[in-house]
């Protein structure tokens, strides 16, 4: 690996000093499973690392009256060991269990995830499905931008030189409410998705009808997307194979899935219809308070 | 760039101090500087899981830990498995059960092993092939590898009761 210096400050505002004196020549370190690869091979040569994880404020995982805050360098294991995330926001929980094997989930975070911007990123729908808030602190202050207009293109995302993520914010869940992350991939784990999906649904009292619905995919276009016409489609209607298909094709209109070796081009728009109609039966059967037929890595 | 820098941490209960440099990974140092050649390089990038070590309680690839990011932190390695010079019921279980063959997996699937059985003393078989994903070995095909999990997790209930 070339060589680079290391700092591991402990307060965002001197880690956002480094970030603007280093003017595009340093990179945050959170997990570090993206990035040290990357360095390793040559794709990345920041000169400077700053280690994020002794910043308290990208550490945090709690739940309150305003909703959950996602500390940017959590790693996946804490996420999906967190009672919160599993019983209301369990599609963040979905997508942790399924990045990479257990030892990349010991360090990998939601956060780099998303600041590596690929488009199969399993994490990405979901925070999109539940209404993330990306929380950057640069050196003119703090803004907020919606994770579905975080990532700019493959590799690429809104962050300035000197920008930090620091945390993802999320609503806090209505009644009857469920979601759900799944991605179809040849063998059981430790792969990247052909196609990912998540969604999140609230339902009416009775759990028959749809009060509102998103919908995100992964892996069939240069960034994740939010499919937003086909969750739209479904508010007010009816749980029912007939909304269920119609929003599955809304989904399918707006993909511009690459042909790769995972898959075809063809075979990515079919299969964003089979899942986006899967991951809503899901989400709607967790709104419900139903045990869901979803085996992880399956 | 920079120079080098000291890193103390414990590694096996033995305190523990090194200089390195900010690029090398904790694998690099963890074979070339404090000779703890257990731990095997295999890919290099986080996908085979050879180089298997626990930190702070997590098992991690150390091929993606930089030496520094160790510092003040707790590490196992293969080293330290074993109870002075007996083997123990993983060990055992992967001897007996010819749960490798070229070997140069074995010690990351071991501390795997040890993680998993530390967070669930029973596992199912499906449980123990989502936890040992991260491992690869081109030579069992698995199965053995499985069914050595298995037998070290009963060989610790005996123990237990």
């Amino acid at each position: 690996m070339h060589a680079f210096d290391y700092q591991a400050p402990t307060t965002v505002a001197d880690a956002i000093q480094l970030m603007a004196k280093h003017n595009g020549t340093a990179r945050p370190l959170a997990g570090g499973t993206d990035l040290i690869d990357q360095m390793r091979v040559g794709r990345l040569t920041p000169e400077l690392l700053i280690d994020v994880k002794k910043l308290k404020e990208l550490n945090v995982l709690s739940a309150g009256p305003d909703g959950l805050h996602l500390g940017a360098a959590v790693p996946c294991y804490r996420i999906y060991g967190d009672e919160t995330v599993n019983s209301q926001y369990t599609a963040l929980a979905d997508s942790c269990h399924i990045i990479g094997g257990i030892q990349i989930q010991s360090r990998a975070s939601m956060g780099g995830n998303l600041c590596n911007s690929g488009p199969a990123a399993d994490s990405t729908p979901s925070m999109i499905a539940l209404d993330g808030v990306c929380v950057i602190a640069g050196p003119d202050g703090t803004r907020e931008v919606p994770v579905e207009a975080f990532c700019t293109g493959p590799g690429q995302n809104v962050l300035k030189p000197g920008e930090l993520l620091v945390e993802v914010r999320f609503p806090p869940r209505p009644a009857h409410s469920g979601s759900h992350y799944r991605r179809m991939i040849p063998r059981n784990e430790m792969d990247i998705a052909v196609v990912g999906v998540g969604a999140s649904v609230v339902l009416d009292q009775g759990g028959q009808n749809f009060v509102s619905a998103r919908i995100s995919l992964g892996a069939v276009a240069p960034t994740p997307l939010f499919a937003q016409a086909a969750g739209d489609l479904l508010a007010g209607q009816s749980v029912s194979d007939a909304s269920l298909d119609k929003a599955a094709a809304a989904a399918r209109e707006i993909v511009s899935p690459i042909t790769d070796m995972r898959g075809t081009r063809e075979y990515r728009i079919h299969v964003t219809g089979v899942l986006v109609k899967r991951v809503l039966q899901a989400a709607v059967a967790r709104a419900r308070g139903e045990e869901i037929d979803y085996r992880r890595g399956h | 760039m920079s120079g080098k820098r000291v890193v103390t941490l414990t590694v096996n209960g033995d305190r523990v101090e090194f200089l390195c440099e900010a690029r090398q990974t904790l694998l690099e140092v963890l074979r070339n500087n404090l000779d703890l050649t257990g731990t095997k390089e295999g890919c290099s990038n986080g996908n085979c899981g050879a180089c298997t070590v626990i930190m702070d309680g997590r098992p991690v690839v150390s091929c993606l830990v930089l030496a520094v990011e160790a510092e003040g932190s707790e590490l196992r390695t293969i080293e330290g498995v074993a109870r002075g010079s007996h083997l123990d019921e993983v060990q055992s279980a992967f001897l007996e059960g010819a749960a490798l063959q070229c070997g140069i997996c074995t010690p990351g699937f071991i501390v795997q092993t040890e993680a998993l059985l530390e967070e669930n003393p029973n596992p199912t078989e499906d449980d123990i092939r989502f936890y040992l994903a991260g491992n690869l070995c081109r030579c069992t095909g698995y199965d053995k590898i499985v069914r050595a999990v298995q037998a070290a997790a009963e060989a610790r209930q005996v123990a237990a009761n």
